[in-house]
């Protein structure tokens, strides 16, 4: 059932009139799942965002979102859409200080947030930040002694509400019906790798327009589910959670806690999933930890069946053609081991689940479609509504990102920069008509800082960000995130950073993965005491080693990147970390801070030490701050002769 | 921030003695508790923090001293009838029913709560199984409030020790307790677990308003906590006061750091 309307509030009332009782949003609370029908949700939205004009509210005010993900934060989103007013998550994670630039830049005077720790950082946030008048709590816990103003809870912003509403019939109606398409409906921070968040406004014709446009390919409506745990003020989560569920109206499920999703998922068996590829990637760490600690008949078992998936699985999902004695050993290995893994994966029901927000390596992406994952890809940003590109059914290459989604044109610069034209390109960066001008062009394509190719059937591959991209004294093309990509595959290597740039060899900095290689030296009885001190032991460095010779062995059997091997590495004392500004809140790396940060690191790679001292800062999670010190020790990579291109 | 309101002295220790034979655990100890005030007994090893909690709660029958709780005198405690008017302890070395389940473990604090015999409640039976379901949604709170649910189902024995704790102080939780004794909650964890722990006593003080009685060897947990502490060392009483008193009392001193002769 697809429901057309302009906007998101008329969405939702045109569910809750189609399918009253169906479904809506699901979350798991005191060990039970809590369902909200679609009329419950409008109830809700109405009280909600009745609530908030009773407090002032009005049309063009922002309201800033923070927390994790809650049935009652998603409603606030169409509350404040209700109002002609504009939402805008926050990363929840985020620290008071890095929280205040964005409610300063949007203006914010009302903000709802999760629970405690949120309510918090805002009234820290308030301190700098006077304008935020209103904080609306979700979950009281903890909250009793709180008598700030402007304080109160979920529960009593709808009391408020029920009371305007009475006071003020059709209120609500007139206001929902005077939204515009053209109005914003969202204002997304991108988490910037450089510089300054900027605010993305998004129009509803946009996102609805993005939304549309995936829930036809993929054929999602009622009766379909999805989980819900991704920040909301991720781009991707506001596409699938937000923008797909109200145009498609299918069921939202969010999780008990950050820590049970995957139990969650497992008891929930969505049909329709969507993680960044360290998701994915996590949840293979997690199978191959359990699988090296399972009897020998099983990893035998195991070892077999996947050599096989590996060889067809690919094949049979994408329905090419496959011999009857492959097919049939499949399905047995389906039936042993597969389906069970499918199943403790939590993905038993999985039609279609979707990667994006950084690279994927082809070798984990491979894993997910042979065990009969219906894995793809699609490409976007937040300025995109996060819909360029889609992989359709049958036509996924796991190389490419997919074709250009319904609506949008594609063209590649001369510089190897990607171009967007189409119905999901932002309207604006909120106040930053600098900027937005720098992005956007006279002939409305927006270029998106990404280096890539389309190949004969149009599909496009990414090869990395334009600006990451540089030469190696040598001559030779050198892409960072492409090698690291092939690094992070290893279970045992949790994020990796290379510099080559104007160099004349690739060296790389490695972090460990605390829980897989923690694991691996329980089991060989090698004693560690934390973090520090696992990362630094001798035969940590030659695990490291060998993965990163076979890393080698593959860069040198791949045309024109034989020369970019590593050389040597070091393996870092501290998880590369968003709050010690390392890592973006989406964790992608920070290139440019991280090699000012370690530069010492750097020139002792370069600079033919064998080891080297280090000091560094780092941020606890509680604001605290405290410093690790290690000497690292600098090991050289096996390396390989390159493939000549002609050969 | 703190608004929660000290009362009247709910429980009251008087002179008490205990002693094993020849062996003086507690010569001649009184103190008493307020309403909703978080107490913590502090002293070296063997100085008889866990043996007074023990009287407290009726484990051990002192000879001389009588313990007077909500008005009520008491010549020495049953251990039953602590639990019953609404006493709940941990305790040092963990007592949890390992090969049972988290949930299983706190349900076992509900049971003085559950009114059907022993038949009834193992066939599941009509007012048997409502009970349970109500007994439940308390248990599910408390594993909200303790913030265990992804290891709801998981036996207590495969749990790290730091969260084999939190299920213990659960389990006392479920009696939903006037009084709680904890006995050295917070005994070898790490820094982190330690912050974790003192936030659930604190919360668990704020949000139900339960009076905290705790033994604790860490001082500097202790000083952050505590509302008032009472110092034993050797059996006997030799400070009682606010956390900067006892901090700068010459007896307290001497007894952590020794005396120099």
């Amino acid at each position: 059932m697809q429901t057309i309307a302009p906007t998101f509030p008329r969405l939702l009332l045109a569910h809750a009139q189609q399918q009253p009782d169906a479904p809506a949003v699901r979350e798991k609370d005191l060990g039970i799942w809590q369902s909200w029908s679609w009329a419950d949700v409008a109830r809700e939205v109405r009280e909600f965002a009745c609530g908030l004009a009773s407090l002032g509210f009005k049309a063009g005010d922002n309201l800033a979102i923070v927390g994790a993900n809650r049935p009652h934060l998603y409603m606030a989103v169409i509350a404040a859409q209700s109002l002609r007013g504009v939402p805008v998550p926050l990363y929840q994670d985020a620290v008071a200080a890095e929280m205040v630039f964005m409610l300063e830049d949007a203006a914010v005077e009302f903000v709802i947030a999760e629970d405690q720790e949120q309510v918090d950082k805002l009234l820290e946030c308030r301190e700098t930040q006077p304008a935020i008048r209103h904080i609306v709590y979700d979950d009281p816990r903890g909250l009793r002694h709180y008598d700030q103003p402007g304080l109160l809870g979920f529960e009593q912003l709808c009391e408020l509400g029920r009371a305007w509403d009475t006071a003020h019939p059709g209120f609500f109606d007139r206001s929902v019906a005077a939204g515009e398409a053209s109005d914003v409906a969202v204002i997304l921070y991108t988490s910037g790798t450089t510089g300054r968040p900027k605010g993305v406004c998004q129009t509803h014709a946009s996102f609805i327009a993005a939304g549309r446009g995936g829930v036809e390919t993929d054929r999602l409506g009622p009766g379909d589910n999805i989980m819900s745990y991704l920040p909301m003020a991720w781009v991707g989560d506001h596409l699938f959670s937000v923008a797909q569920w109200l145009v498609g109206g299918f069921t939202l499920n969010c999780p008990e806690s950050a820590e049970t999703v995957m139990n969650d998922m497992r008891e929930i068996g969505p049909s329709y999933y969507f993680g960044p590829p360290r998701t994915f990637e996590g949840l293979l760490t997690a199978v191959s930890i359990r699988m090296e600690d399972a009897a020998a008949p099983k990893r035998w078992l195991y070892a077999k069946f996947m050599a096989l998936a590996r060889r067809v699985g690919a094949d049979i999902l994408n329905g090419a053609p496959v011999g009857a004695i492959d097919r049939l050993l499949y399905a047995l290995g389906d039936l042993v081991i597969y389906g069970p893994l499918r199943n403790v994966l939590g993905m038993s029901r999985i039609r279609v689940a979707y990667t994006a927000g950084a690279a994927i390596g082809p070798d984990l992406f491979r894993f997910y479609r042979s065990i009969g994952v219906n894995l793809k890809q699609f490409y976007g940003q937040t300025e995109t509504c996060a819909y360029v590109c889609l992989q359709r059914d049958g036509k996924v290459k796991l190389q490419t990102v997919g074709s250009a989604a319904p609506g949008i044109e594609l063209r590649i610069a001369d510089d190897g920069e990607v171009l967007v034209r189409g119905v999901s390109v932002l309207q604006g960066y909120y106040k930053r008509p600098d900027a937005t001008a720098e992005v956007l062009d006279a002939d409305g394509y927006f270029h998106t800082g990404d280096a890539g190719v389309l190949d004969a059937e149009g599909h496009l591959r990414i090869i990395d960000r334009a600006k990451d991209v540089g030469r190696m004294h040598g001559g030779a093309m050198f892409a960072p995130n492409y090698i690291e990509n092939k690094l992070k595959f290893f279970p045992q290597i949790k994020e990796a950073v290379c510099f080559g740039d104007a160099r004349d060899e690739v060296c790389a900095f490695v972090n460990i993965d605390y829980e897989a290689v923690g694991n691996w030296a329980e089991r060989r009885g090698l004693a560690y005491g934390g973090y520090v001190d696992l990362a630094g032991k001798p035969e940590v460095l030659t695990l490291v080693a060998e993965c990163i010779a076979k890393v080698n062995a593959d860069l040198a059997s791949e045309d024109g990147m034989g020369d970019t091997q590593i050389a040597r590495f070091m393996v870092l004392h501290k998880e590369l970390d968003p709050d010690d500004d390392e890592l973006t809140r989406t964790r992608k790396v920070r290139r440019g801070f991280i090699a000012g940060k370690y530069a010492v690191l750097i020139d002792a790679l370069y600079g033919g030490k064998g080891e080297q001292f280090i000091e560094t800062q780092v941020k606890f999670e509680d604001g605290r701050s405290g410093v690790v010190s290690a000497t690292l020790s600098i090991v050289e990579a096996k390396r390989y002769p390159a493939m000549k291109a002609a050969a | 921030m703190n608004s929660r309101k000290i009362g009247d002295v709910i429980l009251d220790v008087q002179n008490i003695s205990l002693s094993f034979g020849g062996v003086k655990a507690l010569t001649d100890i009184s103190f008493d508790v307020r309403e909703h005030e978080v107490r913590a007994i502090i002293g070296p090893n063997g100085a008889g923090k866990s043996s007074m909690l023990n009287c407290i709660n009726g484990v051990y029958q002192p000879q001389q001293g009588a313990i007077t709780f909500r008005g009520r005198h008491f010549k020495h405690m049953n251990s039953r009838q602590v639990a019953e008017m609404g006493v709940a302890r941990t305790f040092q070395n963990l007592a949890l029913f390992k090969g049972m389940s988290v949930l299983d473990n706190i349900m076992t604090g509900r049971n003085l709560k559950m009114k059907c015999g022993l038949l009834a409640q193992a066939l599941h039976w009509g007012p048997a199984a409502r009970e349970e379901i109500a007994q439940r949604e308390f248990v599910e709170r408390i594993i909200d409030f303790l913030e265990i649910q992804l290891h709801r189902k998981t036996p207590v024995g495969r749990l790290p020790y730091g969260l084999q704790k939190r299920v213990d102080l659960g389990r006392a939780l479920a009696m939903e307790p006037q009084v709680l004794l904890l006995d050295e909650p917070m005994a070898g964890m790490n820094v982190e677990e330690k912050q974790d722990m003192s936030r659930f006593i604190l919360d668990v003080n704020d949000e139900f308003g339960t009076t905290i009685v705790l033994i604790e060897h860490d001082m500097g947990v202790v000083m952050d906590i505590s509302d008032r502490v009472v110092v034993l060392d050797y059996g006997r009483k030799i400070g009682d006061g606010s956390p900067d008193e006892v901090r700068a009392n010459p007896d307290v001193i001497s007894a952590y750091l020794g005396t120099v002769h």
